[in-house]
């Protein structure tokens, strides 16, 4: 091996090099989250808890029965949104942690289209068409704001689309206390309720409501776009190198902000059917941390929309044993929360794994034509 | 009317002062560690984990003051975390901020569960303005010590920063790491120092939410606090006594909705309580492009890049 000096030469016959990479990028994350499994198992030990009742709770909760494996799914569908509203414009090289904020505004637009909708009595497909449409170009133009900021005015947009969620959520309860509040809503104020008649239902033979569905349709035609469109390869080539791509003659700002802006509408959309298929009102109960952990599904399938389904599924599953967790081990609602951070913790850490393990590198294994 | 208007002024004044402390501890830790180039967004965290580790610590030993030093300790443990992961090759150092910041808040919520009802001893205020005759006034400039602290604090880093080997090390290093390199300065190891540092005093802004004002341990007392910390420096240019002036600015802002509230104008509360966020927001829009912002940011900084 030593003795071949040239450098490796990526050609058609090294197929091995694609298939090395494809290894180490699915390795590296699997090896952190066991990782991750295993840091918590010691603050379990250390608080005097079971590792082995956690995770088995886990597995029960999230996938023993049928029931659990929905209501998993049922949780992953605002991650799968939430997600995509994050990898996305990670793709064009942007930090963009705002889905929170679009996700509320986005149910907040769609409950207060409903209003005159369901009072008028429109037809059901009408009412959620247009409830579905205000909710992703509210989310869109917000997420799209903080990508405009950041091409045109230089403003960082980690910072601006974090800022843009509180304020968002400001917007949102200035109108439930305010104009919108329906007066029935005495100890939580909300806004009016849609009605059942309106309400998303359920894939017909399952519990899973439709927003799943949608989440997956929608992954699948931004992997498409991302990774087989020249829009995709234009983002994606920003994304390694700003000047590079402006010295191509791409549209650097259009591509930033229309990449922001779908992210706005999948995050606006998960805003939607949290209004029309869970809560059937926009209230508080909007503002619960999915666009964060939607950041973390996002890292955990390293930007990729396909991938980011079966993991939301994972986190899913987490969210909903956490019930059961908290009633059979007498544990806080937070732990689930503390599971997340050392996942996130420990997952951007073994970044630096990549292209340090000798096995993955095909000139260090010497697999060369 | 005047009266009314005075009302609010001096609630705003009040707010400026008691509102302050925290956002001048973190931003002067993250001063710190951003003058040596390289940003912490976990502060957050910091500041959450630091007021619950404060509330507690003073419930169990009933002296406030080994709490703050202990919220200080968990803010250092945070920081040197943030620290080591960032001094890794390939690692991105804005998402582990985030991610300092989940794991923190998680933590955080997870201990502090117990402490939500009990009331720890709090922290005890310096009386200014008892000599007015007015209540209000007085009122307003009830002192927390810590925020005399904080304000010598800032004085000494500006002076450090400007006259000692220590200052000419950390902002050599954020501006230049090839130069401090060439100088036989660890990169890694400054920032590590660094960002362990600004972490231990984010952790005392955070004691400071817990044991004086608000002045009780629940889940959604930071709000964000320790994140406009971060574009406070930006509008401070990293400079540490003008945090204390920015610092300032935000209190007040945030005490427009309340006091407002007090002489009876609720319409727009929620507006009024999210101007800290908007304020901000404008702040950076206004200084993303300035000139003087671009030549005073530390050379290796990512957050501006």
């Amino acid at each position: 091996m030593s003795a071949e000096t040239a450098g490796p030469i990526p050609t058609s016959r090294t197929p091995n090099v694609r298939t090395l990479k494809l290894a180490e990028a699915v390795f590296v994350p699997v090896l952190a989250l066991v990782a991750s499994f295993l840091i918590f198992s010691l603050f379990l030990l250390i608080i005097g808890k079971s590792p082995i009742d956690f995770f088995s709770l886990v597995w029960t909760g999230g996938f023993g029965s049928s029931f659990s494996l929905q209501q998993s799914m049922q949780r992953a569908a605002p991650l799968i949104l939430t997600a995509l509203a994050f990898a996305i414009p990670a793709r064009i090289g942007l930090t963009m942690i705002g889905a929170e904020g679009a996700l509320v505004l986005g149910g907040f637009a769609a409950a207060a289209v409903a209003i005159p909708l369901v009072t008028g009595g429109s037809p059901v497909w009408m009412a959620w068409l247009f409830m579905a449409l205000a909710a992703m170009a509210v989310g869109g133009v917000w997420i799209g704001l903080a990508g405009w900021l950041r091409h045109y005015r230089g403003v960082n947009e980690t910072i601006s689309s974090l800022l843009l969620s509180y304020i968002a959520i400001a917007i949102m309860n200035f109108f439930v206390e305010g104009a919108l509040r329906d007066p029935a809503s005495a100890n939580k104020p909300s806004t009016m309720p849609i009605g059942d008649a309106y309400r998303v239902g359920a894939i017909p033979g399952t519990d899973v409501h439709w927003g799943f569905a949608a989440g997956v349709v929608l992954a699948i035609i931004l992997f498409i776009l991302m990774s087989r469109t020249t829009f995709g390869f234009a983002a994606r080539m920003t994304g390694g190198n700003v000047r590079a791509a402006k010295a191509q003659g791409l549209p650097v700002g259009f591509l930033m902000v229309s990449c922001c802006a779908i992210a706005g509408c999948c995050a606006g959309l998960a805003g939607f059917f949290e209004v029309a298929a869970i809560h059937g009102q926009a209230n508080a109960s909007l503002v619960a941390g999915y666009g964060f952990t939607g950041i973390l599904v996002a890292f955990l399938s390293r930007h990729n929309p396909l991938t980011i389904v079966p993991v939301a599924i994972i986190f899913g599953a987490i969210a909903a044993a956490g019930g059961l967790i908290q009633r059979r081990m007498g544990m806080p609602d937070a732990t689930v929360l503390v599971l997340q951070g050392i996942i996130f913790v420990v997952l951007l850490a073994s970044d630096t794994l990549y292209g340090r393990i000798k096995f993955f590198q095909p000139e260090a294994r010497g697999d060369r034509t | 009317m005047e009266s009314a208007f005075l009302t609010v002024l001096i609630a705003m004044l009040g707010g400026a002062i008691r509102v302050s402390t925290p956002f001048m501890f973190v931003a002067l830790g993250e001063c710190l560690t951003e003058k040596s180039g390289r940003i912490n967004l976990g502060l957050e965290g910091n500041l959450v984990l630091g007021a619950m580790v404060a509330y507690a610590i003073s419930f169990h030993t009933g002296n406030p003051w080994i709490g703050v030093l202990a919220a200080g300790g968990s803010g250092l443990i945070l920081g040197a975390l943030h620290g080591y992961i960032c001094k890794l090759p390939k690692v991105n150092d804005i998402a582990v901020g985030i991610a300092i910041m989940s794991f923190g808040t998680g933590v955080a919520f997870f201990f502090g569960k117990p402490y939500i009802q009990p009331s720890a001893p709090r922290l005890d205020a310096i009386h200014l303005g008892d000599w007015t005759g007015n209540p209000a006034l007085a009122q307003a400039l009830q002192v927390n010590p810590l925020w005399f602290v904080g304000i010598i604090l800032a004085f000494a880093m500006s002076w450090a920063f400007a006259n000692t080997r220590w200052g000419l090390i950390v902002r050599m290093t954020g501006d230049s790491a090839a130069s401090a390199k060439a100088m036989g300065v660890s990169v890694d190891w400054v920032r590590f120092l660094a960002t362990a540092a600004g972490g231990f005093l984010a952790g005392i802004g955070g004691a400071f939410l817990s044991l004086y004002y608000p002045g009780s341990w629940n889940q959604g007392l930071s709000s964000g606090q320790g994140l406009m910390a971060v574009a406070l420096v930006i509008f401070a240019r990293w400079d540490p006594v003008r945090c204390i002036w920015a610092a300032l600015l935000f209190g007040a802002a945030g005490a427009i909705g309340p006091s407002l509230q007090s002489v009876g104008i609720s319409q727009g509360y929620y507006f009024f309580n999210a101007a800290p966020y908007i304020l901000t927001l404008f702040i950076m829009i206004a200084s993303a492009r300035s000139k003087g912002a671009a030549r005073e940011v530390p050379g290796e900084l990512s957050i501006t890049k």
